[in-house]
């Protein structure tokens, strides 16, 4: 059953986690740190690994400091929105659900043309990778659909099935809207109407400038170095704590200096500090920690080690 | 006998995936029941987005028995190795034939193997090409260990006839194989049972598939050919579009969009790019100016409102994308018209272009440098060449090749004429390129020629210098393809200069020697690929170090000409005649036989006609060497076969008188020197 168009960008968002939670997702909320996508979500990359079953749906606020441009292209921010799925194992009719929740957000298949167009995604800074499609819709992308292979370096078995929305560009397009921050946020009809950019335009030109031009680089250099050493000593620790007697690894805590580093990175890249060669390196030595949290996990109890 | 029908139906397989798909399951499946002893009349394939489908005419029902003869061990053998081959054959010791062979007795078992069922062989030969199919990519999911391209949903695997249709009963992880197969993922109505190949089709069709690609693409083709020439217009080729596009439609509808004025003034090959690159559209032109104006957009499904919602969006995507572009552009332009290309050679300082060999601005300086003197060595203007190679790639610094990075050269021509270049000049930004591969054409005009040669050259020196060469399949940085390039150009242009001399123009402190021979290499592969004969191309290459590619080119070509002739052989049996006599004689004596012989010591009446065809012919040849006319060389050498026979038979080399003999050899040293001025005829085989 398609649903009724949505009014306003967060009836879509509400109506997507309606749809997934019925499906047997457990609702998570956003991961509390600057990330640069949903799939850097604990919940998303750390239990991709390990045999045991999962199934989560969130929305992930992402921050990608390149592609700021003040508030004033159509759809191109710095901070924008993710919503979230991964099931694992995938389930066999998962391209069907899929659908389904389109039709949820009002997106009618009979009038339009959804298409599963080829896309293997690949995050060089996760060591991760999957086959998959991005979907279109009437020739816009809509959604990421993939089926990971690897994450950190570790063959994923049972494999999941993830789904990544880009919901700005996505909720433009059902609510036609051409310009971001004219975007309803909330009902238009409410006494309280606020729009996206209402929400979003100063904060948008205040990061913008403060990512191109401000961000102190030599701080953020040296930032990065330390996270990436709290990251190594966390993991180098012993297994025991001396004080509950418990065996713990500290994988959690680890991984976020992981995405801590992750995002200093993306930072340090849009003030344009990091040259073509640097930058390999740098997404190389992100990648190792990633790998050693992934090493890490599968020993816990979560990572299917008992 | 019956016929075959197999349908592997997945989620949406990669568009560029499927044609090798096919191919690869018809190979395979047909090699294996053959391999195991069945056999069908023919074999045809096809693929949708969803679906490989495989069709085989005329199965046998079983394989042929066959009956195999294997030696066993002697009849002294000892025991165990007796009851070892009984046990291996499966057969009594009474069963088992003596033969006498020459080491002695032996025992013969003649193994018989029973005909295996079709169903058995097919549903084996099917399980493991499932299992181990050659995707250039594939993957798990679930929770399955089975590997496919993206997740396998059903298989269809039925023998039919006239009398009906069975299952070839299989399960591969879960999956079993039935009769059963879905339409169209929005129009189609759900599972369906299928009985033979034509049920399958015309079912598949009720439920908006059609299943033969190139039905597809003639359906499309028609269809945007009718739509634009309806509306005065038509459609700009595009074949390998055509072909992706094919792949990721099941029921293609044919939709044409608008492209907004505002986006008019872009470049045609802008739009085109824009709109192929990212979103699968066709162009459509106007056949009066060459102006693209509308799109073509294949979209899978027909819908209640004629496509209209389906059009509209892909319209504002397109504008979406073409605001970008067009941004691009008018930046581009803004700042060629304030400050010209000087700005992106600045900043190609920025640009690796590779973490050994520096920026892209200090490899244009080495282009530059090489330009200027190559232009000097094959008379062209070096000034201009100067200032051509200074250019050639600063477009690679605007912004709309850092979007659409194919575009490199194109762009850089369109910016040089807008910076006020001639177009002397402004094209060699994209021909300096050229050719991109082995069907694509050499730059033509001077100026293009001298900058390409330069920057293939400098390519291959800067990369040879740091010891990047290609290794086996690998060749990051396409080494061989600049080196075809820099052959290509030479012959096809019939440059003549010293490949020592032009690569040692470069700076790079490259191994030239090492890059000769991958030249060289690069150039018998080339000329093999022309059906030269490759002792022929030997025979050539041993001359003069190889350093003449275009001469190279010529020589080869006459060479091929005339072994071909009768006459050709029977020169090349006589020339090895004379000159194995010859060195056998130098390496005896120990000295080299060029003094050059004299008629006065001629005995015979053979040996002074042959001194005096060698006079007649020698005059021949050598003007035909300068006038690089080497058919005609070869033809005058051919004239020298008979006196060269006749002599032979006629006289005996090893005269006792030393003088006699020592004219001879020297004599026979000339008829080598002569008939070796075009290539090395002792490399010619047979």
């Amino acid at each position: 059953m398609v649903e009724k168009a949505p009014k306003s960008f967060q009836e879509i968002i509400l109506r997507l986690q309606k749809y997934w939670v019925a499906q047997g997702c457990a609702l998570m909320q956003p991961y509390d740190m600057e990330v640069g996508a949903g799939t850097f979500h604990p919940a998303t990359t750390l239990r991709s690994l390990g045999p045991k079953t999962w199934s989560v749906a969130y929305i992930q606020p992402s921050r990608r400091p390149t592609d700021g441009r003040y508030g004033d292209n159509p759809n191109r921010l710095q901070h924008y929105y993710q919503f979230q799925v991964l099931m694992k194992p995938s389930p066999p009719d998962f391209q069907n659900l899929y659908l389904g929740s389109l039709e949820a957000i009002g997106i009618d298949s009979q009038i339009h043309d959804i298409r599963f167009v080829e896309d293997d995604w690949e995050s060089p800074t996760l060591g991760a990778w999957g086959l998959g499609w991005e979907v279109w819709c009437d020739g816009m992308e809509v959604s990421q659909f993939t089926y990971f292979q690897q994450v950190g370096g570790h063959d994923c078995n049972p494999i999941p099935g993830e789904l990544t929305y880009g919901l700005e560009r996505l909720a433009m397009f059902i609510l036609g809207v051409d310009y971001v921050m004219d975007m309803p946020f909330n009902n238009p009809n409410s006494s309280f109407a606020l729009k996206y950019g209402d929400i979003f335009k100063q904060t948008e030109e205040e990061y913008s400038r403060w990512n191109f031009d401000v961000a102190n680089t030599e701080s953020l250099f040296r930032q990065f170095d330390e996270a990436e050493q709290a990251c190594l000593t966390i993991l180098s620790q012993d297994i025991l704590d001396p004080k509950s007697g418990k065996n713990i690894i500290m994988v959690h805590p680890a991984y976020d200096h992981c995405i801590k580093a992750s995002h200093i990175f993306n930072i340090l890249d849009a003030r344009g500090v990091i040259s073509v060669t640097e930058r390999q390196a740098y997404i190389g030595r992100v990648r190792g920690l990633a790998k050693k949290c992934a090493d890490a996990f599968v020993l816990t109890p979560a990572g299917g080690n008992i | 006998m019956p016929d075959l029908l197999i349908e592997l139906l997945s989620e949406e397989i990669p568009a560029r995936m499927q044609r090798k798909a096919c191919s690869d399951l018809n190979k395979l499946f047909t090699n294996g029941i053959t391999e195991l002893g069945l056999t069908y009349k023919s074999s045809a394939t096809f693929s949708t987005p969803r679906r490989l489908t495989l069709v085989l005419e005329n199965v046998s029902s079983k394989s042929i028995s066959r009956v195999e003869e294997k030696r066993g061990p002697r009849t002294d053998a000892p025991e165990v190795a007796i009851q070892g081959f009984l046990k291996n054959v499966g057969l009594e010791l009474t069963q088992l034939e003596v033969r006498k062979e020459k080491k002695g007795e032996f025992y013969f078992a003649s193994v018989r193997t029973e005909g295996r069922k079709a169903d058995d062989i097919i549903s084996v030969v099917l399980e493991e090409i499932v299992r181990n199919f050659p995707w250039p990519k594939s993957m798990r999911w679930g929770q399955n260990s089975l590997k496919w391209v993206r997740p396998l949903h059903s298989i269809i695997c039925i023998l039919y006839d006239e009398s009906g249709s069975n299952v070839v009963d299989m399960n591969i992880e879960g999956i079993s194989s039935g009769d059963k197969t879905v339409g169209h993922r929005f129009m189609g109505t759900g599972e369906f049972s299928v009985t033979s190949f034509e049920d399958y089709t015309s079912k598949l069709k009720k439920e908006f598939v059609i299943l033969d690609p190139s039905d597809r693409a003639e359906i499309i083709l028609q269809e945007i050919k009718n739509q634009a020439f309806a509306q005065g217009l038509e459609l700009i080729d595009d074949p390998g579009l055509l072909d992706e596009v094919v792949g990721l439609i099941e029921w293609p509808v044919v939709l044409i969009g608008k492209i907004e004025d505002r986006f008019l003034s872009l470049p045609p090959v802008v739009l085109q790019t824009a709109m192929k690159e990212h979103q699968k559209y066709f162009s459509i032109q106007n056949p009066k100016n060459n102006k693209v104006v509308k799109f073509a957009t294949v979209a899978n499904r027909e819908t209640s409102d004629q496509g209209l919602t389906i059009i509209s969006g892909n319209q504002k995507v397109l504008s979406a994308r073409l605001a970008d572009a067009k941004f691009f552009w008018d930046n581009d332009l803004r700042i060629i018209n304030s400050s010209g290309l000087g700005p992106w050679s600045e900043k190609l300082r920025n640009v690796t272009f590779h973490n050994k060999l520096g920026s892209q601005f200090e490899r244009v300086i080495r282009v530059v440098n090489l330009s200027e003197k190559i232009a000097e060595k094959i008379g062209c203007d070096p000034k201009l060449a100067k200032k051509a190679a200074s250019i050639c790639k600063s477009d690679l610094s605007s912004e709309m090749v850092y979007e659409f990075p194919e575009l490199q050269g194109i762009m850089g021509t369109f910016y040089a004429i807008e910076a006020g270049f001639k177009s002397d000049i402004s094209d060699v930004c994209k021909d300096h390129y050229a050719p991109l591969g082995p069907s694509d054409e050499v730059p033509k005009s001077p100026l293009s020629i001298v900058v390409a040669l330069a920057d293939k050259i400098e390519t291959l020196t800067s990369f040879w210098s740091i010891n990047e060469k290609p290794t086996g399949s690998k060749d990051p940085f396409a080494l061989r393809r600049n080196a075809l390039g820099l052959i290509r150009i030479i012959i096809e242009n019939d440059i003549r200069v010293s490949l020592q001399e032009i690569l040692s123009l470069s700076n790079n402190e490259a191994n030239i020697e090492d890059l000769k021979t991958f030249i060289h290499q690069r150039m018998k592969v080339f000329l093999r690929d022309k059906a030269h004969r490759h002792d022929l191309v030997d025979a050539c290459f041993s001359l003069d170090q190889g350093n003449d590619l275009a001469l190279l080119m010529k020589k080869s070509s006459a060479l091929m000409e005339f072994i071909k002739t009768k006459d050709g052989p029977n020169l090349v049996q006589g020339f090895k005649r004379a000159n194995k006599i010859l060195l056998q004689a130098e390496q005896k004596d120990g000295v080299e036989y060029s003094y050059g012989a004299d008629v006065k010591f001629a005995q015979e009446n053979a040996e002074r006609d042959l001194f005096s065809a060698l006079d007649t012919e020698e005059l021949k040849i050598k003007s035909a060497l300068d006038r690089e006319d080497f058919v005609i060389a070869m033809n005058a050498m051919a004239n020298l076969r008979m006196p060269i026979d006749n002599f032979f038979d006629a006289v005996q080399i090893n005269s006792e008188i030393d003088v006699v003999r020592r004219n001879r050899l020297n004599l026979l040293s000339r008829i080598c020197n002569l008939c070796s001025s075009v290539a090395d005829l002792s490399k010619v085989e047979g």
